[in-house]
């Protein structure tokens, strides 16, 4: 009698506590973004450069994410060192740019340019790859059957010998992307303020995700990858050799995370050995936010954090007087992080899997 | 049936391969170069050299391993896998005097190259090729020899790996002692003396020796005494250990003492976190939240600089620092309660870096300091002469050492209250803990307020070792630091915790030259646990048993005799 009476206040705290927590947010937000409108500090104009930044930003985080969420899928373990698969993305497209760039051909013409681009863009997916083979075969094949625990700490460790075996290769320096002239001018149409880069990202966001797409959808590989991931023991009955599909799934994964990383270099123009933590992490929320294990969802979730993100801290912080706001961008993606495990640990477009049983 | 177990020479050329990349990677990730300044025996081999020899060694042995034969072909099969990773290195040299690889990789200077070829410049590249040969063919021939001398002969080199790392800083305290006269005898700057090198294989491989004839006998006999002389054994070790741990700063110096006090802040959160994650499996990857409350709140209660506020004593403090501690735990605990497994890790990881992100804003500024933080905090003891045995780090070394020996002391006892036992059962199987009646949420929310009640304690005298506090302290490296320094101890068991701390932040604190590869020997750390012994290395029994479940039940049987008479 006792034990429950203490019980059911404990649970009634708790939940008072989590509507506060909601309540805040809400008030939060609204409340901001009111005051913010209301004071009429920005334009249309500046409110849409916010706008496409947070959505180039979103892409890279949603090619990012869909490594963490078809290797969640199936082998229901976060990979974090996919961030620094990503680093290591960047890096080798950075030597390929630094050496076309030197040879001339990078800024020969507009056509030139973009071969380069493509080039720059295959050999990063051809190093990310690499390196998450190479991840895979030491650091997570081993502990498949392993408790949850073991392979995440691996993971943790695999992602600091990523790290700091760059440092070591090329130093603690940051190197600057070269710069692509074509890539730099704006695009000809007046009312939109994106340059020639954004709309590369955007472009090859979608094209990749469509590709993906088709991958997992259409064909034999993309049926056996959706078959293992619904249950192991049973595809390897059906003849599936699952070692294989899981190999393929890090390597596609990675591909698409050395194509973002070269998208990243060009857009912010820089790539260090630590590149690869906070968009690493930032994806994976990204992942979280549109369900894990969600293809669709991942892509969605990138460019909702992006756009929340590069909009948020204008938009909710600083009608409320916040001072610097931009300081808190971080907050926001992990406020929201915790948000969506809290409040919906579905996703926005996902099933309900943080509190199953994998 | 030779090619089904590996015994053939393409898995002997591919061991060479393997041994190779190694190698090259050594190099190229900077290991050798920046430790070739660094002497193991001093004027004959560097740092950077012991790695590429245990590199070939290591070849040799694996190679040896897998030869096709035995005898001949065994040491055949291990010069060869050296020398093909001779090759490898005489290759990268060729090619890096040809192109100018410099341009993508740091490391491939001519420095490197020199260090490579023994000076000799390309010209010399028959020398990484014959080296390795020769290596592997010692690593072999130590392959065939009889268990006993292989043991020994492994022995004497551990201890020469191991005293020419520790030897620079044995020496220095030594120099101003009556042992001044054997520390140069045996010390080089850094590194053993030849003759160091040659007593110390000598004793150490001669010791591994005897123990193999002696030892069984003598664990035999401390097996068989009758219980209380083993007790008093017991009790005197401990004794003895006890007295080594309190005069350690006094004898090693202020320097040693700051990395053991830093050692002992370690272990008290490790022993926080290891109730979170040890004991109820709560991954938190943001833990270093709480030690940021801590370290926050002493310093704005006692600060005499711009942000303090109350200007109160160290003392008065801290009850005040371990109590927020817990509401934090308690505050961030709720609302991620429901939460299971992994996304735990990636939620607290957020909570974690939202609190640094707070703490240096702009937002928080007028009250936490933003990034210029909070200046002269006074230390616990305030005012003492500069030569008293508890000015400096000493005092908070004991201050560490005893909050650590009391947190010790709490936790053995939580863990086998009823409390620990519904964390244990919790982290087991949730949902089994569940039916049988244990309420998820209180069980959780204790360990979380608990766990960040000690990281509190830590952060607090953290602020009084440091004298200020800087968000930017509160990275997540700390977070990371204390969670691998409990998988690599042992997760759930106390003494782990130490011993963790002790190889994780101790060693790494001591050896400065290492700190730019500091995190890059944890992460091969992290991951050789996981593959060979994610119990950690003196792990709790219960979680030994469930991480080898089958080779437990298995070994079980043959070793019961074994296990009754060695257990002390």
């Amino acid at each position: 009698m006792h034990a429950s009476w203490v019980e059911r206040l404990t649970d009634l705290s708790i939940s008072a506590f989590l509507w506060t927590f909601r309540v805040v947010v809400v008030l939060v937000v609204v409340v901001g973004s009111i005051l913010t409108l209301a004071g009429g500090k920005y334009s249309s104009a500046q409110w849409l450069d916010l706008l496409t930044s947070g959505i180039t930003t979103g892409s890279i985080y949603a090619l990012i994410a869909l490594g963490y969420t078809m290797v969640y899928g199936i082998l229901r373990m976060i990979n974090f060192a996919h961030g620094d698969i990503f680093m290591g993305g960047a890096f080798g497209g950075y030597f390929t740019a630094q050496a076309l760039l030197q040879s001339g051909f990078l800024n020969q013409s507009p056509v030139t340019s973009l071969i380069s681009i493509v080039l720059i863009i295959l050999v990063a997916m051809a190093v990310a790859t690499g390196l998450a083979l190479i991840v895979e075969r030491i650091a997570y094949r081993p502990l498949r059957t392993a408790p949850r625990l073991v392979p995440l700490i691996s993971a943790i460790g695999a992602s600091f010998v990523l790290e700091y075996s760059f440092r070591g290769f090329f130093g603690p320096g940051i190197y600057a992307y070269p710069t692509v002239e074509v890539l730099d001018q704006n695009v000809p149409v007046s009312f939109l303020p994106m340059k020639w880069v954004d709309v590369l990202v955007i472009g090859a966001a979608i094209i990749m995700m469509a590709g993906l797409y088709l991958i997992v959808m259409r064909t034999k590989m993309g049926k056996a990858m959706r078959a293992v991931s619904e249950d192991k023991d049973t595809a390897a009955l059906m003849g599936i050799d699952v070692n294989r599909v899981i190999v393929m799934t890090f390597a596609i994964g990675a591909a698409m995370a050395g194509a973002a990383g070269v998208l990243y270099g060009l857009t912010f123009r820089q790539v260090y050995f630590f590149t690869g933590f906070i968009p690493g992490i930032k994806a994976f929320t990204a992942a979280v936010l549109g369900g894990i294990g969600n293809v669709p969802g991942a892509m969605a979730g990138g460019l909702f954090l992006g756009v929340i993100e590069s909009i948020g801290p204008t938009l909710f912080l600083d009608g409320l007087n916040v001072p610097s706001p931009n300081q808190l961008k971080d907050v926001i993606a992990f406020t929201l992080l915790v948000l969506v495990l809290v409040f919906r640990p579905s996703g926005i477009l996902g099933e309900r899997i943080t509190q199953k049983k994998a | 049936m030779s090619e089904k177990t590996g015994h053939n020479w393409n898995a002997v050329v591919r061991m060479g391969l393997l041994g190779g990349a190694v190698a090259i990677y050594l190099c190229l990730a900077g290991l050798v170069g920046t430790f070739s300044n660094r002497a193991m025996i001093t004027g004959i081999l560097s740092l950077g050299h012991t790695m590429l020899v245990l590199a070939g060694l290591g070849t040799g042995f694996l190679a040896a391993r897998r030869a096709p034969g035995g005898g001949v072909q065994t040491v055949i099969a291990g010069a060869l896998a050296g020398a093909i990773l001779g090759a490898m290195l005489a290759l990268l040299v060729i090619v890096g005097n040809v192109v100018n690889l410099r341009a993508v990789m740091l490391q491939a200077s001519p420095e490197l190259y020199q260090l490579l070829t023994f000076g000799l410049g390309v010209a010399g590249f028959w020398a990484p090729m014959l080296m390795g040969a020769v290596l592997g063919a010692a690593a072999s021939l130590i392959y065939v020899l009889p268990p006993t001398i292989r043991r020994s002969l492994i022995w004497g080199l551990a201890s020469l790996l191991v005293w020419g790392l520790f030897a620079g800083l044995l020496r220095t305290p030594m120099l101003n002692g009556v042992l001044s006269g054997l520390a140069r005898f045996l010390f080089g700057p850094d590194g053993l003396t030849p003759i160091g090198a040659v007593i110390t294989f000598a004793l150490f491989a001669g010791g591994s020796a005897i123990w193999q004839q002696r030892g069984t006998a003598v664990r035999q006999r401390v097996a068989e005494m009758p219980d209380t002389p083993r007790r008093t054994l017991l009790v005197s070790l401990i004794a003895g250990g006890l007295i080594v741990v309190i005069l350690l700063p006094q004898a090693l110096g202020p320097f040693v003492a700051q990395v053991i006090a830093y050692v002992a802040l370690y272990v008290l959160m490790g022993l926080g976190l290891n109730i979170t994650l040890g004991f109820a499996g709560l991954l938190d990857l943001g833990f270093v939240a709480f030690f940021a409350v801590g370290a926050y709140t002493v310093g704005l209660l006692t600060s005499t600089a711009e942000y303090g506020i109350a200007q109160w004593s160290f003392w008065a403090a801290v009850p005040f620092a371990v109590v927020l501690a817990m509401l934090a735990g308690a505050f961030f605990g709720l609302p991620i309660l429901g939460i299971r497994g992994d996304y735990l890790a990636i939620a607290t990881l957020g909570f974690g870096e939202i609190i640094r992100i707070l703490a240096g804003s702009d937002l928080l500024k007028p009250i936490l300091g933003g990034p210029r933080g909070i200046l002269n905090i006074p230390k616990p003891i305030d005012g003492l002469a500069p030569g008293h045995p508890l000015a400096g780090p000493n005092q908070i070394y004991y201050l560490a050492l005893i909050f650590a020996a009391l947190v010790a002391f709490v936790a053995t006892r939580l863990r086998h209250a009823r409390l620990g036992r519904t964390w244990m059962a919790v982290r087991e199987d949730e949902d089994v803990a569940e039916a049988l009646g244990i309420n998820l949420v209180q069980t959780k929310l204790w360990a979380y307020m608990l766990g960040a009640a000690f990281a509190g304690l830590s952060g607090a005298i953290f602020a009084g070792l440091v004298g200020s506090i800087f968000a930017s302290s509160m990275q997540l490296f700390v977070s990371i630091n204390v969670v691998s320094l409990i998988i690599v101890g042992g997760m759930g068991s106390i003494p782990g915790v130490a011993l963790g701390a002790v190889f994780l932040i101790g060693l790494p604190e001591l050896f400065r030259e290492f700190s730019e590869f500091r995190y890059l020997i944890y992460g091969y750390a992290l991951i050789a646990m996981m593959l060979r012994r994610p119990e950690g290395l003196l792990p709790s029994r219960v979680i030994r048993r469930e991480l080898h479940v089958e080779a437990e039940s298995e070994a079980e049987a043959s070793n019961v005799a074994a296990s009754e008479s060695s257990a002390p």
